[in-house]
């Protein structure tokens, strides 16, 4: 094995980016708990844990692109960093959802809204799986598994669904809530997004495995078509 | 006097038409077989009894560039220099199998050998002008093909030195020695002297690795400007230099028999970003080789 040394460099950034990805599943999840709990402290937390994210997310880029500039990677390794660099920034983007819903928390206050908590708790909770999971076959470089995983995008966009029309209700009979119930379309927005980008982690996967660049398409993304 | 015992006395029984041409695509379309240049069927290839290829097909397109890459020892140059019969100078060897030229089989028994060489010409590792004048140096195989006068000789040594771009440095001092030039310089009056015979394509056997990276870079930019009037087959150590110049590569290896065959043929953005082959993968991610 004439490369030990990239080979070295390759495990240290699968390390980092799982690093990463756990940084940004606990972000996602507390900003959740947070929201449903009004507790500003654990908001507060998550708003100012996302400088941490973007530091790790930009020692990761670089690490990537020192390694591009000075080992001449060829097919797979040059797959792989393309990969991981595409992941690393999806990353650190639903680092920033997770810094949204903080920013939503404290803006939300002591608010009387009702929130859809069972709601929003699952669509985290099958979002931070799909990432969880994703990551998971990214590492471990099976695209088998990888197609698997955006088909739960399903029951988020459903969940969105649900969230929408009834924080649409709320608007209607109560218009004094417009304002806390649109900051509640966002926090589903973002987790809703997050599930995006596990699939798209999930296609970086593919790509890695096999060198296919490719869109995984989800049922739901065939239904949202046939009603256009 | 050297035994030449590759003559084409020994391929009598080959059949001489072109084969279908094997599947070579450009951007995933099929190549046209007008667009090949040699075609290789079935090549095999002895120094005496030791076998050094086995068993090539491969078609090489028109006005690209093609890189064949590999480890030491299998058999790139020795593939090269069969495009233009050049192994036929090595004293006991032996060829199997058929090399097409647009269609003409290279070494049937009708063939000029000497026409074949001026057809494809060849440039080599280390830069080797003769020792004699710029001018000389490129009017020197025109001359030899019977260009007798000094006018159309002018031009033909004007015309070949920009086009491998070394005029406007030698323009006003062509009566000195090729020898006194750069590396960098020697390398392209080279080129210039292979293409002052008009070929139609062009052999380069590592033709900058005794360059420096500057004289290199030139000589991979004037390979650009070449390929939309020949046809350009590099050899090359150097797998950037396969991926930065080449449209295809040819990724080759020694088999069980310690002979060289081709491993895998394709878009050299194919090879380089998503091997088909595990060798392949394995020799240019460097894991391997």
């Amino acid at each position: 094995m004439p490369r030990q040394t990239l080979d070295r460099e390759f495990q240290h950034l699968q390390e980092e980016i799982l690093l990463l990805g756990s940084m940004v599943e606990q972000a996602i999840l507390d900003s959740v708990s947070g929201l449903k709990q009004h507790d500003l402290a654990i908001a507060r937390r998550v708003y100012k844990g996302d400088a941490a994210i973007n530091e790790k997310r930009f020692a990761i880029e670089n690490a990537i692109l020192v390694l591009i500039a000075t080992q001449q990677p060829m097919a797979h390794d040059l797959r792989f960093l393309a990969a991981m660099l595409e992941v690393d920034t999806e990353l650190e983007r639903i680092g920033d959802y997770a810094k949204g819903i903080g920013k939503i928390t404290i803006l939300l206050g002591e608010s009387n809204i009702n929130i859809p908590v069972r709601e929003l708790d699952r669509m985290a909770e099958v979002g931070v799986g799909m990432l969880h999971k994703a990551l998971s076959a990214f590492i471990n470089e099976d695209s088998d598994l990888a197609r698997t995983i955006p088909a739960e995008d399903d029951e988020v966009d459903d969940l969105y669904n649900r969230i929408y029309h009834l924080l649409v209700a709320s608007m209607i009979s109560n218009p004094a809530l417009i304002d806390h119930a649109n900051y509640l379309l966002w926090v589903a927005h973002n987790l809703e997004r997050t599930a995006d980008r596990a699939t798209n982690l999930c296609e970086r996967t593919v790509f890695l495995a096999t060198g296919e660049l490719m869109e995984i398409e989800t049922s739901s993304e065939d239904d949202e078509l046939d009603e256009i | 006097m050297q035994t030449i015992s590759s003559t084409a006395g020994e391929v009598t029984s080959r059949e001489l038409r072109q084969p279908q041409s094997p599947l070579v695509t450009i951007k995933g379309e099929p190549l046209p077989l007008t667009s090949s240049k040699f075609v290789l069927s079935d090549l095999a290839f002895y120094y005496g009894k030791v076998q050094a290829l086995a068993g090539i097909s491969i078609t090489i397109p028109a006005n690209h560039i093609t890189a064949i890459i590999g480890p030491s020892g299998c058999g790139k140059s020795t593939l090269l220099r069969t495009l233009n019969r050049m192994n036929d100078l090595i004293p006991k060897t032996r060829i199997e199998g058929q090399v097409f030229l647009d269609g003409d089989d290279i070494y049937s028994p009708n063939v000029d050998v000497v026409d074949v060489r001026r057809r494809v010409g060849m440039v080599f590792q280390r830069p080797n002008p003769f020792p004699m004048s710029i001018y000389d140096n490129v009017s020197y195989g025109p001359r030899l093909y019977g260009v007798t006068k000094r006018a159309d000789l002018d031009q033909i040594v004007e015309f070949s030195l920009q086009q491998a771009a070394l005029w406007d440095e030698v323009k006003d001092k062509l009566t000195q020695s090729g020898m006194a030039l750069s590396g960098g310089q020697q390398q392209r009056l080279c080129i210039a002297r292979a293409l002052a015979v008009e070929p139609d394509a062009i052999l380069m056997d590592e033709p900058a690795s005794a360059l420096d990276p500057i004289a290199t870079l030139k000589i991979e930019e004037l390979m650009q400007t070449l390929k939309s009037s020949y046809t350009i087959v590099i050899v090359t150590h150097n797998m950037q230099q396969a991926a930065r110049v080449s449209e295809f590569t040819a990724f080759m290896m020694i088999d069980q028999n310690r002979a060289g065959t081709l491993v895998e043929f394709g878009e050299t953005a194919q090879i380089f970003t998503r091997p088909k082959n595990r060798q392949t993968e394995d020799y240019v991610t460097g894991r391997f080789g």
